[in-house]
């Protein structure tokens, strides 16, 4: 299958290692990654943070570059991938309704149909790919939070659970209270830093209970907040995506050190 | 309109409909009150506590309807039926509680509200009222405006009793004294209750029984009684109250006059749709299969509970909320407090942060949709913070028995108070400005890949190998409590573009 790569802003800018270890992990499994370097961002933070007209024009510009890498050119793609469940989220839940409200449901409709074929990296695996063991090995104790948009906007259920299940070595253990948010939630982290803070320390003490070495989940930004908050304090914890515990095998190791 | 002695008519033709009034909106922002309520260690763990106790049974009595995702559907799609033709179920309802010997008024806020009912108490010669816990007098401040006409308001739920006898707000909707430890409401019986005995205990068996004792009497002396509604049954002009204690069953039943105080949102058609939310209301509320004591009075019975009965229409802001569509679905609420309980801000910072007597998630779409997000100032007023006391976490969306979509009406209601600001604004906050700045170089893939670069080298430049830098304001809120990442030698997508060999970057 050929692939199409949403890398998201922050993957592109601050965790390359993560649209890295995605392209790895879906080569090492057969397919054919494509990354089209027109894209830039879903707009989600624009979007979540009250300003829709300036995000318009960033669904906009993702709805044609990932419309075309659909729909036309010597490499058209079968399905959009992005490691993250909040981007994966905006695009799917919001894009359409972000042209809606500004009166645009020809964009609405187009978006629409980006959506329709872009996956979550654990949906791609699981339910388009049907994979669940990718053959990954990864010998850490690690324990899994999923985060708020994976779970209540997505919906993937265990499916990060069922890969991680999967990988030879892993020590996973259960994260308690593992629904609980973060904090992070994109501005309100810094709009409402207290109050994020006082979530961010109930998450961290949570994540010390496990006795992990790795947090991992599927949003660079969630792991971002919590990775911030785990290395302000030298808890010894180290926050690595789930595409980086995936890519790895005995030969090519993934999250480990800077 | 019906027999009462001060009435008013909703929708005017020609006139806006009101903003609410009352206790909606607090003196500060939600930020500033919150980091006050983090401080509070005794707030802290008392909520801790309760929320997770009552999270954990409402998930079991939900888990074992194996219908509940059904019911949810249904109780979603009779209040939407409901909004749709409100006016029509509200003249409905009058006719029939007329019809039955009650009295309605219509009020368009809470001024107008509150000199009806007092208005009320004042006929019947009665220097005192008992009432059963009520969200809309409470939003209205009917205690405050009948004990400036010389009334006296007795609240008779425990714990609103709690919270009155401590001179106090509500901090939540079902439980207003969740933020009080035993302790603290042991001296403050010992202190504020009539003839207790002062070598009370801090058991909770001992601090009810105070309670009770001091009730009884109260019940056995009132003629008059003030309470709210949880449903209106248009069909039949019935009222319907659900509650824990029995308190409601006797101000129901035994005093002289009874007067109901109803936001015009509470009406259902018929008890059919009733059906649907006594079952949803229970377990998503105390996490009961049944509530103890539901209570339902059609008008006047002669010779048996209240001989008049008065009822009294809400608005204060509701209509307001109605006209629009995007935002109607606030007014499904039936006050059931699970999103309040498996909220992660608000388990953290509690009722009072945000002003409102509506706390929590709903209370977040609610409150400044009421009032306006600028509270009819023109300008910036704390409720227009509240949107944005959320993570947007969806965990309110699926406890919602009515399927509010509160995360995506938070996001609206945050659009909405951008884009006022920058229709009616020349010069754009500071804010506004660089969120226009990054999205022009976003939406184009040349200017950020050259933004992205530049950025790594940045802080590269900055830190020179130190751990942490703090920011400047406002991201200086991030870096108060946690590191920054560690920036890469490369974008992904100069990576691409140097090992595929593409065109990636520029």
């Amino acid at each position: 299958m050929r692939i199409g790569l949403f890398a998201t802003c922050l993957g592109d800018v601050l965790f390359p290692d993560v649209p890295r270890a995605t392209t790895a992990l879906l080569e090492r499994l057969g397919h054919e990654v494509v990354f089209p370097a027109d894209q830039t961002c879903c707009g989600q933070m624009h979007t979540n943070t009250g300003y829709q007209r300036d995000a318009l024009r960033l669904v906009r510009h993702h709805v044609e570059v990932f419309e075309r890498a659909l729909a036309g050119g010597v490499e058209t793609v079968d399905a959009i991938v992005g490691p993250s469940g909040s981007c994966v989220g905006s695009v799917r839940h919001q894009h359409a309704e972000v042209a809606r409200r500004a009166g645009d449901e020809a964009l609405a409709q187009r978006a629409d149909a980006v959506a329709a074929r872009t996956f979550e990296l654990s949906e791609l695996l699981v339910d388009v790919l049907g994979v669940t063991d990718v053959g990954a090995s990864y010998p850490h104790r690690v324990t899994y939070h999923p985060t708020c948009h994976s779970l209540r906007m997505l919906r993937v259920g265990d499916r990060p659970l069922q890969l991680l299940r999967a990988v030879r070595g892993i020590d996973l253990v259960e994260l308690p209270a593992a629904d609980s948010c973060c904090g992070f939630g994109g501005t309100f982290a810094v709009k409402n830093a207290d109050t994020s803070t006082a979530m961010l320390a109930d998450k961290m003490a949570a994540v010390r209970q496990t006795r992990a070495e790795v947090l991992t989940a599927g949003d660079a930004s969630c792991l971002m907040h919590i990775g911030g908050g785990l290395a302000r304090l030298r808890t010894g914890v180290r926050p690595v995506h789930l595409a980086q515990v995936l890519a790895s095998t005995q030969d090519a190791r993934w999250g480990v050190g800077a | 309109m019906g027999g009462g002695r001060v009435t008013t008519h909703l929708g005017m033709p020609g006139l806006r409909p009101p903003a609410g009034h009352g206790n909606l909106a607090g003196d500060v922002s939600f930020p500033t009150a919150a980091r006050k309520a983090l401080a509070d260690t005794q707030l802290r763990r008392n909520l801790g506590h309760a929320t997770a106790s009552i999270r954990a049974k409402r998930a079991a009595v939900v888990e074992e309807v194996p219908d509940w995702e059904a019911l949810r559907d249904a109780g979603a799609a009779l209040k939407a039926a409901t909004m749709a033709r409100l006016p029509e179920l509200l003249e409905q309802l009058e006719a029939n509680v007329i019809a039955r010997g009650g009295h309605v008024h219509w009020a368009r806020d809470a001024a107008e509200a509150n000199v009806v009912v007092t208005e009320l108490v004042r006929a019947t010669g009665a220097d005192e009222v008992v009432k059963v816990k009520s969200m809309a007098t409470q939003e209205i401040g009917l205690n405050e405006a009948l004990e400036a006409a010389g009334i006296a308001a007795h609240e008779t739920d425990l714990a609103e009793l709690i919270v009155q006898l401590g001179h106090d707000r509500p901090s939540h909707i079902l439980v207003p004294a969740i933020h009080r430890g035993r302790a603290e409401i042991r001296d403050i019986f010992v202190r504020e209750m009539p003839g207790v005995d002062a070598s009370l205990t801090d058991e909770p068996a001992v601090l009810a029984a105070a309670a009770r004792a001091h009730l009884r009497e109260v019940f056995l002396r009132a003629r008059v009684a003030v309470s709210g509604a949880n449903f209106a049954v248009a069909q039949t002009g019935s009222l319907a109250i659900v509650e824990s204690e029995g308190n409601g069953r006797m101000c129901l039943t035994l005093p002289d006059t009874l007067i109901t105080v109803m936001g015009i949102e509470k009406v259902v058609p018929t008890w059919q749709d009733l059906e649907v939310f006594l079952q949803l209301l229970p377990r998503s509320s105390t996490g009961e299969r049944m509530n103890p004591y539901t209570s339902t009075w059609t008008g006047v019975t002669p010779g048996d509970g209240p001989q008049e009965f008065h009822l009294v229409l809400l608005d204060n802001g509701r209509t307001r909320v109605l006209a629009d569509e995007q935002g109607r679905s606030a007014l499904h609420c039936i006050r059931c407090s699970a999103c309040l309980n498996v909220c992660p801000v608000y388990e953290r910072v509690g009722g009072h942060a945000y002003g409102s007597v509506y706390p929590g998630p709903i209370g977040a779409i609610l409150s400044p949709q009421l009032t306006g997000l600028d509270g009819g100032t023109g300008d910036a007023h704390p409720n227009d913070s509240l949107p944005y006391a959320s993570s947007l976490c969806g965990a309110c969306y699926d406890v919602c028995p009515v399927k509010i979509p509160i995360p995506d009406q938070l996001v609206r209601l945050r659009a909405e108070h951008v884009e006022a600001h920058a229709d009616s604004h020349r010069v754009p906050t500071a804010e506004a400005a660089s969120m226009r700045a990054v999205a022009w170089v976003m939406a184009d893939a040349t200017r950020f890949a050259r933004a992205g670069r530049a950025a790594a080298l940045a802080r590269k430049g900055i830190r020179r190998g130190k751990p942490v830098v703090p920011l400047p304001p406002p991201f200086s809120g991030w870096t108060a409590s946690r590191d920054l990442p560690d920036p890469p030698a490369e974008t992904f997508r100069d990576w691409w573009a140097r090992t595929r060999g593409e065109e990636g970057g520029s």
